[in-house]
């Protein structure tokens, strides 16, 4: 292998969490719901996933609890923005930090173990294709089938879409889950395949990133994919330019990535024509239906 | 039957002041069952987490030592979310505080005299108020999220003070352990009693002033009119961008000053870590003290008690001290759940509400 395959490949392994995590976010805030707590159900997947493959030795069914804990992160965020109405932005930071907390304690004996690496098939990581297949099918059903009308009407209009009689708080919550569930994979990626083993806080704001990802592709989900390979070629940048140039302190490399985002965040936001042309009208307000 | 919510007429007065009451009494059951799960009798762990530390004077002092920083943050946070303006970034505005305020001993070691803690001081604040400036200016400039952008810079002045203290700023005496050099004498605030510092009077007075500025003044008003209806305060004249820069300014000045309180007595030098996590812990203050500042102070003594009970479950139970952050966020989360209750209520519906008929295809 070359040394530009190789750049590649790396790439594509720091890309793909932030994909993961990103599309499951979009389309949670396609529905209307803003979650913030993605770097928390991130760093519970990541801590299950580990702990299942682990203990049974089996890291696929390490990737299933990484999903199912991040979905289950989800559903206590659902329960309590979607059915008891609270703030959105409030729910989001509790359940990161709670993540974060609950993480920690999980995974403790988990510390300094070698961790099981999730095999390759046919050379590459099987969640690699899978991000792209998922990219494929979030379009698809998005903006070419009648679910993913129903789930961008719900975010625009929740009054107007549940006037039609769709079930509002149905449709988040399946939304809100599938985020929880693309948060956890993303999670579970990082400790079976990116360093297969588990260290506190692990995530490192990658949860953030995802979530600036989703503002950055102005809700469009092909356009998660670019940003995330740029979020991934800059955190490479920052590893390969330590190896050569040592006179550069570490820790600024190691702040590209924030540093970035921020410059991102920034760019795309300016513009008023990508940002309020595809963002969902109803995105972070709070839904009850009148009886 | 079904259960569901129903608008309450008008705010439950009676809900606002239970519902924080009730969040800590579920958050004490939770715990009593986390404790059985680990196979320890939860009343007595209930009793060595949150009541065994008040039993003793010197662990009361350090309650007030760590309430310190996490009131100062808390009220400044309290009135941004008062405003509806997300400062999430506390915890980096903290950390520029402590490294600029922390500037003063470790560039001009020699320098003793009353101003050099006024001075560590003032740099502490004018770090804090400047490194919230970036996010307040980005948001009303370009528009660019402020939750995020104060969020990364979390990062990067982690990564900054980390630069320092192995780099430039290390104790050439230090036998290379990556931090400054002790700050002593006028370096360090002054101790009020026992292990009790100054920083307790700031907070204390910030608290105070806060709630006669939110009560009794017009920018209190205004604070509240920009956060609860933007488009009456749009009319009254009241300008969203200056608001958003104010409490910008305001809370981060504040979490600036907590940065250069702490490490100017509690830690009495700059190191890679020099917060638990206050800058988070913060958020939990501002809800659980009904973002309103004096409410901050009981749950600035409160979160303090949380992370005196986890290093009291880790020595006497065997427990890790990251439980301290599990019963935080748990309590944040409780919190939420009960105001639910100051706008619904919650009834018994007799008959299935039939849902409405679906569209035709």
């Amino acid at each position: 292998m070359d040394a530009s395959t190789a750049v590649l490949l790396t790439i594509v392994t720091a890309a793909t969490p932030l994909l993961l995590a990103a599309l499951g976010e979009l389309v949670s805030e396609r529905s209307g719901v803003l979650n913030l707590g993605v770097e928390g159900m991130m760093v519970m997947g990541a801590v299950s996933g580990f702990g299942a493959a682990l203990l049974t030795g089996n890291p696929y069914l390490g990737v299933l609890a990484a999903i199912l804990a991040g979905m289950a992160m989800a559903l206590l965020f659902g329960f309590l923005t979607l059915t008891l109405v609270t703030n959105q932005v409030a729910t989001g930071l509790s359940l990161t930090l709670l993540g974060l907390g609950l993480s920690g304690l999980l995974g403790e004996s988990f510390v300094g173990e070698p961790g099981v690496r999730l095999p390759k098939w046919l050379g590459i990581d099987i969640l690699i294709p899978v991000s792209f297949i998922l990219t494929a099918a979030v379009s698809y059903v998005l903006f070419r089938t009648k679910a993913g009308l129903v789930i961008r009407a719900v975010g625009d209009s929740h009054s107007s879409a549940h006037a039609l009689g769709y079930r509002v708080i149905l449709v988040r919550y399946a939304c809100v889950l599938f985020g929880g569930a693309c948060a956890g994979l993303a999670g579970g990626y990082l400790s079976l395949v990116y360093t297969p083993q588990w260290v506190e806080n692990m995530t490192a704001g990658r949860g953030w990133i995802a979530l600036a990802l989703v503002v950055f592709s102005s809700w469009l989900p092909w356009r998660v994919v670019v940003g995330a390979y740029l979020f991934g070629a800059i955190s490479i940048l920052s590893y390969t330019v330590q190896t050569f140039a040592m006179g550069i302190p570490s820790q600024l490399l190691s702040s590209l990535p924030y540093i970035a985002t921020i410059l991102a965040l920034v760019f795309i936001s300016a513009s008023r024509r990508l940002t309020r042309s595809n963002a969902p009208a109803c995105l972070g307000q709070p839904f009850v239906p009148d009886r | 039957m079904s259960l569901v919510l129903e608008k309450r007429a008008e705010r439950s007065t009676r809900m606002a002041l239970l519902s924080p009451v009730l969040a800590i009494l579920l958050t004490l059951i939770t715990g009593a069952i986390l404790f059985s799960l680990r196979g320890i009798d939860p009343l007595h762990g209930l009793y060595v987490y949150f009541v065994e530390p008040l039993t003793q004077l010197w662990s009361i002092e350090q309650l007030i030592v760590k309430a310190t920083p996490l009131v100062l943050i808390g009220v400044g946070l309290a009135i941004c979310y008062t405003a509806n303006v997300w400062n999430i970034g506390a915890e980096g505005q903290f950390t520029i505080g402590a490294i600029l305020g922390g500037m003063i001993p470790v560039l001009l070691p020699a320098w003793q005299s009353p101003l050099t803690l006024i001075t560590m001081l003032l740099f502490g604040i004018l770090g804090g108020m400047a490194y919230a400036a970036i996010p307040a200016l980005l948001k009303t400039r370009f528009n660019a999220n402020e939750i995020l952008t104060s969020l990364m810079l979390v990062y990067v002045a982690q990564l900054l003070l980390d630069w320092l203290v192995r780099g430039p700023w290390r104790d050439p005496q230090g036998f290379n352990f990556p931090k400054t050099i002790t700050f002593d004498g006028w370096q360090l605030l002054p101790m009020l009693f026992g292990s009790v510092h100054l920083g307790a009077l700031f907070a204390l007075a910030a608290a105070l002033i806060l709630a006669f500025v939110m009560g009794r003044m017009l920018k209190g008003f205004e604070i509240r009119v920009s956060g609860n209806a933007p488009r009456a305060g749009r009319f009254a004249g009241f300008s969203r961008p200056r608001t958003i820069l104010f409490c910008f300014l305001l809370s981060g000045g504040l979490a600036g000053l907590a940065g250069i309180t702490e490490v100017a007595s509690v830690v009495a030098q700059l190191q890679p870590q020099i917060s638990p996590g206050y800058g988070f812990t913060a958020i939990i203050v501002a809800f659980l003290g009904r973002l309103n500042p004096i409410g901050a102070i009981f749950a600035g003594l409160m979160l303090a008690l949380s992370y005196l009970g986890g290093e009291a479950a880790q020595v006497s139970l065997g427990l890790s001290d990251r439980i301290a952050k599990v019963f935080q966020g748990i309590l944040l989360f409780y919190i939420l759940a009960c105001d639910t209750l100051i706008l619904y209520r919650f009834r018994w519906l007799k008959t299935h509400v039939p849902a409405a008929a679906q569209p035709a295809e």
